[in-house]
């Protein structure tokens, strides 16, 4: 056993490697992303014999659990990592991921964003696993991040389905003592044993259907008896279910209860049935305590006597959006808040986060906006990443941003309503992650619109990962994709070229057809880091 | 014995490293630590926070609950007052006095610095100056590591090895002019406690 201090991210990623794992995969997004850096960084070190796993970012997330699909195919472990709305982008191979014959352990590490600290919605990604039919393990704690991934590949492989671990913003981003274990080795290849079984034609699709409804019982089996989800009774009229780091607010408070509530802690879904109805035999109320969606809440709700009032998110008992907090949760279980500090002197205005001092996309924006200047009111949509920030004061120079890639079939739609101009701004490494296929479309109409490329030669905001594509190719792959060469331009995203830049930008955008304009210049703080990094390297030779 | 810190500053300023120094010496000393952070969008520019619980038993929540922190740590005077109802009635706020003004309605410092005198118990810190004195200006997180440190239920001793093993791979220099601040700022909580 060896302690040391993690992350929830960094805990998960030390128990798949502690599990074996041969390969791991993941696009980066907060705050999933610390997971593959650390396999990255300690891929060698951790795992057994040294034998460090492939680890690899990928275009997107899709790719990403296509890829842990292969290796789970070839009878070896797998992990793949990911962001909760990059799980709607894998949903396709995750879903039906489930009806295969998984015989390589395959562990979905998806991170929640309860309170949208970086992410555009707070989608629960527990339903995801619920309409895979799978089995959701949600950790508590870091240790729990770490022993629930390893065990998470043992239940992928005695159950034959993959397995998701879901983490929310709090844990992935704290950091406690986390005790490993021994590692073990990773698996020897192993084909599957009936190839029909990988083949989801409708006919074999059926049969791996019923498989999987015919292996629920056994999964409500292993959630009604799993150390994880834990019951305790009490004398009192209420009682408490709490879900993955609920629990800690629940423990935060107890201690100033009258008497403690009866308590059903769940950590491995699907809901244990038989534990919440004995948790509420004698029960007058039940407080449903859990991060996201009022998922427990709803199912809770069909499972137990109507005589027992259910109160939660949903019920308006607790806030129905934004994450849980210790205060939040002592309110619901009626406590009066504690004093606090304080009220503060003066008026403290929002200090929002903003693009860096010298960031090249405030560059291009500029740009944009002299070459927009003068023109009928048009539409420039947008994308996820950090030049999103150009919503704000004083660049005040998108109009949307919906989902990865969003912006190049957002403005071909408006174009085709009519609206002129119509401007897609999108960066690097968002546009190999979802706006290739778009462009194809724009391409096949050569539809009247101006997509401008942020190239910054990094993944930004998620703390500057390589793109899979080096920028010296963007060109090459936007002529493949059948780009008008004369429309295809690339510019260098450099204050003194502004004039120049927003002519250029000005004459694209006033032609009447698709035109693909790349902004060039380096992160400013990869810029940074790769010149320490040099430094360094220098300085120890 | 329970510690919290809600530790504030803006996005760069390193609010990061310098719970990770408080967070090691603790550890050092045998006490359960858990560090809630801020990644992502907000550390570009924004209001940057991170949570600091120190226990000598099991910690629950990731999260200081509201009225609970010991102490709020800030690198920046505005961002000294966001988090105010997270203090206990009786904790510190100790902040470093230097504003960084990257927002259009930030207050007039001399406002600002008054209303944080105004406090119960408020220490404030010329951390970028004590910072430049000790010969190493990206230093003011060491020295409002220093300001913080008589306040913490951990022995000074400790958190200086804390800091020698941050910064023990750059050479002794960088070394001794991360302890100068460090020690340039524990001298200011000791005078200003006093008074």
């Amino acid at each position: 056993m060896s302690a040391r201090v993690l992350l929830g991210d960094e805990a998960v990623a030390l128990g798949a490697l502690h599990a074996g794992i041969t390969s791991a995969y993941a696009y980066p997004g907060t705050p999933s992303t610390e997971i593959l850096e650390y396999i990255l960084q300690r891929g060698g070190a951790d795992a057994y014999g040294g034998d460090a796993p492939v680890a690899a970012w990928t275009a997107n997330e899709k790719t990403a659990f296509e890829q842990a699909l292969g290796v789970s195919m070839a009878g070896r472990r797998a992990l793949v990592a990911m962001k909760h709305v990059g799980l709607n982008v894998a949903a396709d191979p995750f879903v039906n991921s489930a009806l295969l014959a998984i015989s390589g352990g395959l562990v979905l590490a998806v991170a929640d964003d309860p309170g949208m600290h970086s992410s555009q919605n707070e989608q629960d990604s527990r339903l995801l696993a619920d309409f895979a039919r799978v089995i959701c393990l949600e950790p508590r704690n870091q240790q729990e991040a770490y022993e629930m991934t390893r065990e998470a590949f043992e239940l992928s492989e005695r159950f034959g389905t993959p397995v998701m671990v879901r983490l929310v913003t709090r844990l992935a981003h704290s950091r406690a003592v986390v005790r490993a274990g021994e590692p073990e080795a990773q698996r020897p290849i192993a084909h599957p044993e009936d190839s029909r079984d990988w083949i989801l034609l409708p006919a074999n699709a059926r049969r791996r259907w019923r498989t999987l409804l015919e292996r629920q019982p056994a999964f409500h089996a292993f959630t009604g008896t799993t150390p994880h989800n834990e019951l305790q009774i009490a004398p009192g009229p209420l009682g408490v279910i709490t879900a993955g780091i609920a629990r800690n607010y629940l423990r935060e408070n107890v201690a100033d209860l009258a008497e403690a509530p009866s308590h059903l802690h769940v950590g491995a879904y699907p809901i244990p049935a038989a534990l919440v109805r004995r948790l509420v035999e004698r029960l007058e109320t039940v407080l449903i305590l859990e991060d996201g969606y009022p998922y427990v809440e709803r199912a809770v709700r069909g499972l137990i006597p109507p005589r027992v009032a259910v109160i939660g998110r949903e019920s308006g008992h607790l806030p129905p959006d934004g994450e849980l907090t210790p205060d939040t949760v002592r309110e619901a279980l009626g406590l009066p808040l504690r004093c606090s500090g304080p009220i503060a002197p003066i008026n403290v205005p929002d200090r929002p986060p903003q693009l860096c001092a010298g960031c090249p996309h405030t560059d291009s924006f500029h740009a944009l906006e002299r070459a927009l200047a003068g023109l009928p009111r048009g539409i420039v949509t947008s994308d996820i990443g950090c030049y999103t920030l150009a919503a704000l004061p004083p660049l005040s120079a998108i109009d949307s941003c919906v989902c990865m890639g969003a912006s190049i079939g957002m403005a071909k739609g408006a174009s085709d309503a009519g609206v002129r101009p119509a401007v897609a701004v999108i960066g690097d490494s968002t546009f190999l992650h979802s706006g290739v296929t778009p462009l194809m479309d724009a391409v096949a109409a050569d539809t009247d619109m101006t997509v401008i490329i942020l190239d910054n030669e990094v993944v930004g905001m998620t703390g500057a990962q390589p793109t899979l594509l080096p920028s010296s190719r963007l060109p090459a792959l936007l002529l493949g994709l059948g780009v008008n060469p004369d429309h295809c331009v690339v510019l260098d995203a450099h204050p003194r070229r502004t004039t120049e830049n927003a002519a250029r930008v000005r004459r694209e955008i006033e032609h009447r057809g698709l035109s693909v304009v790349v902004a060039a210049r380096v992160c400013v703080e990869a810029a940074r880091s790769r010149k320490r990094m040099h430094k360094e390297t220098v300085g120890t030779s | 014995m329970t510690y919290d810190i809600v530790l504030a500053g803006v996005g760069g300023q390193g609010v990061l490293s310098l719970s990770g120094i408080i967070a090691a010496a603790a550890l050092e000393e045998g006490l359960f630590v858990k560090q809630s952070e801020v990644h992502g969008m907000a550390q570009r520019g924004g209001a940057v926070t991170a949570h600091l619980r120190l226990a000598d038993a099991p910690i629950e929540s990731d999260l200081v609950p509201v009225g609970r922190a010991a102490m709020i740590l800030s690198l920046e005077p505005l961002e000294s007052l966001r988090y105010l109802e997270m203090l206990a009635p009786d904790g510190a706020v100790v902040t470093a006095a230097a504003p960084l003004a990257n927002v259009k309605d930030y207050p007039p410092i001399e406002e600002l610095l008054t209303a944080i005198r105004t406090l119960p118990r408020a220490i404030l810190v010329d951390a970028a100056g004590l910072a430049q004195a000790a010969g190493l200006a990206q230093a003011t997180n060491m020295v409002m590591a220093g300001a913080a440190a008589p306040l913490l239920p951990i022995r000074v001793g400790t958190i200086e090895r804390s800091v020698r093993a941050r910064f023990g791979r750059k050479g002794a220099e960088v070394v001794e002019r991360n302890l100068a601040a460090f020690r340039a700022g524990q001298e200011v909580a000791r005078c200003t406690a006093k008074q």
